[in-house]
Formats: C-alpha cells, structure tokens, sequence
C-alpha cells in the first residue's frame, strides 16, 4: 500500500513536470493549425513582406512587413533605453550599494514588475504622450518613442534582477585578485567581473527584450496603431501584438482575417522562441 | 459514503436549478460601443420597472456583437452597421438566424479641436483627408500644419461605415482605404481625449460623444450644398450627410424575456431614452 502511494506520487510530480511542456506543445500546435490555414488563401511571401494592412476590405490585404518593423522598432527603442539602464543599475546594487540601500533597490524593481501594464499604458497615455509631443514638436505624441519608453519600465526589473545575480554568482576571489594587483574598484568591475559575468548578463537582456515584444497593452495604449512603415521612431506605428488584440474580438471564426491573426501568433511566437533561445544559449555557454 | 454521494447530488441539483432561474431572467446585451450608453440606459429603466429581470450590457464593437450573437454568447447585439453577408453565411452555418431590428439613427460628428480654424467641410474633402490624399491643414483654410488622422480599430460598425459612406461614398466597389498613417484607436472615448488635446487632430464618432471640448465640423454633400452641423433635427430631416441606423439584432424573431425587452425599446419610453442620450429616435 505505502509503495503504491510512493508510486502514485512519483508520477503525478512527474506529471507536473511534463506540463508545461506539454502545454507549449499543444498551443504550438494549435497555433500552427489555425495559422497556416490561412496560406491556403494567402502567399507566405505576400504575408510576411506585404506593405498593407487591411484585413476587412474585399479583397483583404494581409501584409504583416509594418507590423513587424513597428514591433522591431519599439522593441529596439526599449532595449536602447533599458539596457545601459538596467545593467549599472544592477552593477550598482551588486558590487557598490550599501546593503540597507541594497534591499531598498531590490524592493523597489520587484515594485516596478509588480505594476500591471496597462496601468503603465494608462500613465503614459496621461503624461508620456503630450510630453512626447512637445518636447519634439510632433502632430502627436502616440509614437513609437513613447512606445518604447514605457516598454523600458517593463524590461527593466528583469534586465536588473537576472544581471544582479550572474554579478552576485561571479566567484569572489575573481575580485580579491583584482585588488591584490592593484587594480581600482571601476577597473576591477569593468576589466573582471563585467566579462566573468558576461554571459548571464547577456541572458538578462535576452529576457527583457524578450518581454517587450510579448508586451501588449501597453502599446496599444500609446503607440498610436498605425499599421505604415515607420521612418523614424518619432512616427506612429502599429505592432504584431496590439494587432491581435485589437482585432479578435471582430474577426469572425474561420475567417481569412482570424486565420492571419493566428499566422501572426506563429510569427510571434518563433521570434519570442528565438530570443529565449539565445538567452538559454548564452546561459549555458560556460557549461 | 453514501451521505457525501447524497449531498454532491444535492448540491449539483441546486447548481443546476440556479443556473437555469438565471438563464431564464437575464438577458446578455453585447455589441456597438456606440450605443453602450443608450444600451445600458435602456437596461437600466427595463430593469427598475420588471424587477427580477437581468440586463447585463457590454461592449467591444459591432463586429464582436455580431461575432457573439452567432456563437451563442449573447442574446442581443447591438450594432451600427447593418450585418455583412459573410456574417449571415456564417450564422446559418452555426444555426442562428439573425433577425434585424432597427432601432434608432446616429448621426456621425467629424470632430476637430476647437482651437482649429477649420469649421465646415465637404464630405470630398473628408475623403481626401481620411484617405490621405490632404496631409496638411492649409489645403483646407488652416494653418500651416500636418493633420492628425483618428479613426477607429477596424471592430468598430463606425469605422465600417464611414469607410463605405464617406471615403467610398457608398459606392460598393470602392476601393479607397483610410491612409495607413491614421492612428487607429480603440474607443470613442480616446478619440475624443486626442481630439480634445491636439490642435491638429481630426476625428469622428456618434454625435453622443461630443462635448465642449471638441468642435463638430459642419458637413455639406458638395460645394454648392448647405453646411450642416450634427444635430438632432438635422439628422431627422436628412439634411446632415453622414448619419446612420442603429440596429439590434436576434437570433430569430424575438420570444420571451427578449421580446419583452425589444418591445420595451421600440416603445415611446424606450424611444424617449434614444433622444435622451442624443439619439435620432425611429418612431415618434
């Protein structure tokens, strides 16, 4: 009786354990069922390099290039900001704040992840836009660069947390060594434990990007939804995620139009694939 | 054993009478942002005289009504389009039948800043300024400055129409296309907070939503034509150019708790709720 028990429990961890991949695996599936139906009607080519969006007229466009250059922009813009950011951010709490400044840093990045994101939309909306629009003297203020700022403030408690710990996990007589020669504090951060850390550091900013493209709310919110190409990041644009939220609750089951929305969701899904991907490659490159 | 077995039975028994009694009284309302207000004014007054019967209203856009009506998720949709063909295939497919009620008339209010000049447009000019073919203000009389183009998500019935009504001038087979710079945004609402904000947006929606701080374009059907601002009576005597019915929609010929509420809204109380909330009531 106690072995069956013991057996019972094995397999349901067991179980658990498998879930998660369980579940990626059916919701690929189910993304690439409804997706690639629509490649009956539509060309891959035109698909992914078309320049128009206009996904209820007769006959629908359905040309995705906007959508993924607005998601590549914003993401980039957000990374720019986040990235130089978040990592002194995280050099500082690993290697030079006091440890009462320490856990207040730390307290207030779990504070910042913890703001739902269209509460940030909703902030940005109020205060980012006109901002935005002035400073640069702009028709409007919903562009990409608010996009992409808002987005910073969603990249950044990860960026900091996950590069805090490959600073933290970096072996500490790296740094006595460091010193022993002679070398200064900014020195020893830069010339040692930056590289030592290098790789998780890189994982950090993986995730973040990571997060950003995945992000939808916000955007929406406040990059005015354009779906035209943008020339510059102070341009409207339209993104790859906002599309799909704006869009579903119109488009009809097992129509053209839902069946592009869920093409999009494939494309989507590999680009945030590719890049937790690179960040597990980067993770477990010493190994 | 035997006492657990007895009050599961019992309790599912309870959960099943609950859901039913539920089920029987409440009616889901869900469609047209435009008509969200007048929608829940309407549930809110049939709700205090049946006490007991449940008017629950959302939103989300004609299409996603339409879209829920034939998944079965909604009773009534709301709607300021009427329903595509696509739509009805879709529906017998699924087995619903969709029954159209008309049910009032919108007038649409092209908004601009008040600190804009502009105040009076042809709907050819509306045209070139949503499909991009006019970029700036002084084209039309104003100031030297880019124009800021607001519309709606494409799930809007508003957006639908007023591409087929202004930019295509209801000619079926138009092919014009709002400028793919418009800011697409998501509710009336945002629309009239950029409006109210930005000297050089232009933007529309029901009349319902205008307020001081945004001016209503006064539309002519050409050059020779009178310039009319969106009002009620200009709506009722077909002199303003760009307005609209409202619609519900069932599925089938009203019965029951739904038929009581259709009644309701084509009666004078529920007409005078239409004008209540700026409105153009069907039946006087």
């Amino acid at each position: 009786m106690r072995k069956f028990k013991e057996f019972i429990i094995e397999k349901l961890v067991l179980l658990c354990g498998f879930a998660s991949i369980i579940f990626v695996g059916l919701i690929f599936l189910f993304l690439l069922r409804e997706g690639l139906a629509l490649f009956k009607t539509a060309g891959p080519f035109n698909f992914l390099f078309g320049k128009n969006w206009y996904p209820i007229s007769e006959p629908a466009q359905l040309g995705i290039l906007p959508l993924i250059l607005g998601s590549l922009l914003v993401t980039v813009g957000a990374a720019v900001i986040s990235i130089p950011i978040g990592v002194g951010c995280a050099i500082y709490i690993a290697e030079i704040a006091p440890i009462k400044i320490k856990e207040m840093l730390k307290a207030g990045i779990e504070l910042l992840a913890a703001i739902p994101s269209v509460v940030l939309g909703f902030i940005g909306m109020v205060t980012l836009v006109p901002l935005v629009k002035n400073i640069f003297h702009l028709p409007t203020g919903l562009t990409a660069l608010s996009g992409s700022i808002m987005l910073a403030f969603m990249a950044m408690p990860t960026i900091v947390s996950v590069a805090e710990d490959a600073l933290y996990s970096v072996p500490k007589n790296y740094k006595e060594g460091a010193f022993a020669l002679g070398a200064t504090h900014w020195q020893t951060i830069w010339r040692v434990e930056l590289p030592a850390a290098s790789s998780g550091i890189l994982a950090a900013i993986m995730l973040g990007i990571g997060r950003v493209i995945g992000e939808t709310m916000a955007v929406m919110m406040i990059t005015g939804n354009a779906a035209v190409i943008p020339h510059s990041i102070l341009a409207p644009v339209r993104t790859l995620t906002a599309t799909i939220a704006a869009e579903m609750g119109e488009a009809v089951v097992g129509s053209e139009h839902y069946f592009a929305l869920f093409a999009i969701g494939i494309a989507l899904f590999v680009i945030s694939f590719a890049i937790n991907v690179t960040a597990d490659l980067f993770l477990h490159r010493d190994e | 054993m035997l006492k657990k077995g007895l009050l599961v039975a019992i309790t599912l028994l309870c959960a099943a009478t609950a859901f039913a009694a539920k089920d029987k009284d409440s009616i889901q309302v869900k469609g047209s942002d435009t008509m969200v207000n007048l929608s829940q004014s309407w549930a809110e007054k049939y709700t205090e005289e049946n006490p007991g019967n449940f008017v629950a209203v959302t939103g989300g856009g004609s299409g996603t009504g339409i879209s829920a009506l034939i998944s079965g998720t909604c009773d009534i949709a709301n709607a300021s389009r009427t329903i595509k063909e696509k739509e009805i295939a879709l529906a017998k497919q699924r087995g619903t039948d969709p029954y159209e009620i008309k049910v009032g008339l919108d007038g649409l209010a092209v908004v601009v800043n008040p600190h804009n000049p502009v105040s009076k447009l042809t709907t050819q000019q509306l045209a070139d300024i949503f499909t991009g073919r006019v970029t700036n203000w002084k084209e039309l009389g104003g100031e030297d400055r880019k124009i800021v183009v607001l519309s709606r998500e494409v799930n809007s019935g508003t957006h639908v129409y007023f591409k087929e009504h202004v930019l295509r001038k209801s000619d079926p087979n138009g092919k014009e296309e709002f400028s793919s710079g418009a800011l697409l945004l998501s509710s009336s609402q945002a629309i009239a907070d950029e409006v109210a904000g930005n000297s050089d947006a232009i933007g529309y929606y029901g009349m319902g939503y205008t307020s001081a701080k945004q001016k209503s374009i006064a539309v002519a059907k050409d050059e020779r034509s009178e310039y009319v601002i969106p009002a009620i009576e200009n709506v009722l005597n077909g002199k303003y150019p760009i307005s609209r019915p409202l619609f519900v929609y069932t599925n089938g010929s009203p019965t029951g708790s739904v038929k009581k509420f259709v009644d309701f809204i084509l009666s004078k109380e529920g007409q005078d709720i239409v004008t209540a909330t700026d409105f153009v009531p069907v039946k006087k």
